[in-house]
């Protein structure tokens, strides 16, 4: 069918099910969530439903009064969620908002609409790492995720399946547990579309956190929205530099789902991750392209600096624990702001075994729910950030109107206390 | 100089204006500024373009799931664009299109198309897009 997929010329098949919430036999929110869903069954393609037993649900996000109106047009009709479903960030940290700039209406907005998923009966997460609380998905388990560096992760860490579900579908699958049988969610869609050979890339490079943001960025920037399949990797990364990589390569492109042979579950050789054809595409990636990407995720070439943002996706109890003994003594400048955005869960983990203490002596502020790219809580003075994520390194000069500098962790602290500028560089001009 | 692309009806209607035009993709997340219609995403070729009212001729959005919140809030705000070019299915995009329509009887056209045919559209042609899914183009 080439690349429209055959819209308009598929004869439909529906369930049983599906033909009951269609007709209303299952409420008035499950009937409106399959009338869209049976809308766009076509634009994926295909012809049927499938179940799932799992979502997170990416509508969370308060974008303006249309994300509001719709989570509460269907809480209104009586919309419950038919299979365990985390909820993402939201729009405001929502006991914390007051902490920040954010204005009191769009906080207001933004917590009716948390109540509106609320009282769908979802799990309030709020997060945008729910693969790091205890609602981690499994291998295999079929799932509709919103949220594009938790569609990564599902897909490349854990091996579950869920094709890219944009807000406001999410929920709608969430509803009535049914999904377009396509893509991600079936075995030859999962098949590598292009092999990067990591060429001279040295271990002491891959050894650092600093490495997987800008791997990420670079599998963005080189596979678009296909699947590509990294060979050449020494090192075992961990889950953290793992998400940081699913943050990456879902900012700089689409990158749904990407192989690691010998790292991620379903490349344990590149064979795997073609199942059996040949790539269709092969790449060399050396350190000329790898410094072109960590160029491209800083737009800032000066020394100023307002903040530090950590935590997108939002901080892991091991990145607290990684922070803490870098920050512990210190203070940062007293013209940086310092934050670190993370869950209600990891953030009262991190607070009850004494991780927050060095963290907020230091002068950083913690805020869960959201961030700054879905809150707009950031004081008007704020021009020059630096970050250690791809993500936040990516979408803040167009979001928040900032320049941005990448820099690993250290760096990050090192230039909060200085309050300027300073990076560590010597792995990456070697 | 007119020209005829059969195209196929993602999201079928009528709609006409002066196409904005890329072969890169753009993320509405970051990159649509939903109270205006500009293009804000810095690192984009039509970065401070408005597309409001305009054809906006995309091979895909990028990126963040958010991008169909973003058009919808477009949408409420009247800044969305008159209709859509895509060289592909584009779930994001339609999606925005059919709760536009759900929730405020405010669907816009989306049209995929080859991508040669796809290329010839430039910014600044003359574009009307027709029930069908054929798009009528008036080069400049």
């Amino acid at each position: 069918m080439g690349v429209f997929r055959g819209v308009g010329i598929l004869q439909i098949h529906l369930s049983e099910f599906d033909r009951a919430l269609l007709e209303g036999e299952e409420g008035a929110a499950a009937q409106m969530a399959m009338r869209i869903l049976h809308r766009m069954l076509p634009v994926f393609g295909v012809d049927r439903f499938m179940d799932i037993s799992a979502a997170h649900i990416d509508s969370t996000v308060y974008m303006g009064v249309a994300t509001m109106e719709y989570a509460e047009r269907l809480a209104d009709l009586g919309a419950k969620v038919r299979v365990p479903s985390t909820l993402n960030v939201s729009g405001v940290d929502e006991h914390g908002w007051k902490e920040w700039d954010v204005p009191a209406e769009v906080a207001g907005n933004a917590i009716r609409q948390m109540k509106a998923y609320e009282s769908m009966g979802c799990i309030p997460t709020w997060t945008c790492a729910p693969y790091q609380t205890e609602h981690a998905p499994v291998f295999g388990q079929q799932i509709a995720a919103g949220e594009s560096n938790v569609i990564g992760y599902y897909n490349s860490v854990i091996g579950a399946r869920t094709e890219r579900y944009p807000d406001l579908l999410d929920i709608c699958a969430a509803i009535t547990g049914r999904v377009p049988a396509a893509g991600l969610h079936l075995d030859e869609g999962r098949k590598g579309t292009e092999l990067l050979r990591l060429k001279d890339i040295p271990v002491a490079l891959q050894e650092d956190d600093a490495f997987y943001p800008v791997l990420g960025h670079l599998l963005g920037r080189q596979a678009s929205d296909g699947i590509p399949v990294v060979q050449g990797m020494e090192v075992q990364p961990n889950e953290d530099q793992l998400k940081a990589v699913c943050a990456g390569g879902a900012s700089a492109g689409a990158i749904a789902l990407f192989h690691i042979v010998g790292v991620t579950p379903e490349a344990p050789t590149v064979e795997d991750a073609f199942q059996g054809d040949e790539p269709p595409l092969v790449k060399d990636i050396t350190m000329t392209e790898m410094m072109e990407a960590y160029h491209e995720l800083s737009t800032s070439s000066g020394q100023k600096l307002d903040m530090v943002v950590l935590g997108s996706p939002h901080f892991s109890i091991n990145e607290f624990k990684a922070l803490a003994p870098l920050v512990a003594g210190r203070r940062s400048h007293e013209d940086v702001e310092f934050l670190v955005t993370c869950s209600r869960a990891v953030r009262m983990i991190a607070e009850h075994v004494g991780l927050l203490d060095p963290i907020r002596e230091f002068g950083a502020k913690i805020t869960v729910d959201t961030c700054p790219l879905t809150s707009p809580m950031l004081p008007e003075r704020i021009k020059h950030l630096m970050t250690n994520s791809a993500k936040y390194a990516y979408y803040s000069p167009g979001l928040l109107n900032v320049d941005v500098t990448y820099g690993r962790l250290s760096d990050c602290v090192e230039s909060a206390v200085s309050g300027s500028i300073e990076r560590e560089e010597g792995l990456w001009t070697a | 100089m007119d020209r005829v692309i059969n195209g196929e009806a993602i999201i079928p209607g009528q709609a006409s204006g002066v196409a904005l035009a890329s072969t890169e993709p753009v993320s509405f997340w970051g990159g649509y500024d939903q109270s205006s219609g500009e293009i804000i995403d810095r690192r984009h070729p039509l970065s401070g373009q408005i597309a409001a009212g305009r054809i906006l001729v995309l091979p895909y959005t990028r990126g963040s799931s958010t991008s169909t919140a973003i058009l919808l809030e477009s949408v409420r705000a009247g800044v969305q664009p008159a209709g859509l070019v895509t060289d592909r299915a584009d779930v994001f995009l339609a999606l925005a299109s059919v709760v536009a329509g759900e929730m405020y009887e405010k669907s816009f056209p989306m049209v995929a198309v080859s991508r040669d045919e796809f290329e010839l559209i430039q910014t600044g042609d003359e574009v009307e897009i027709l029930d069908d899914g054929s798009v009528r183009v008036s080069k400049k």
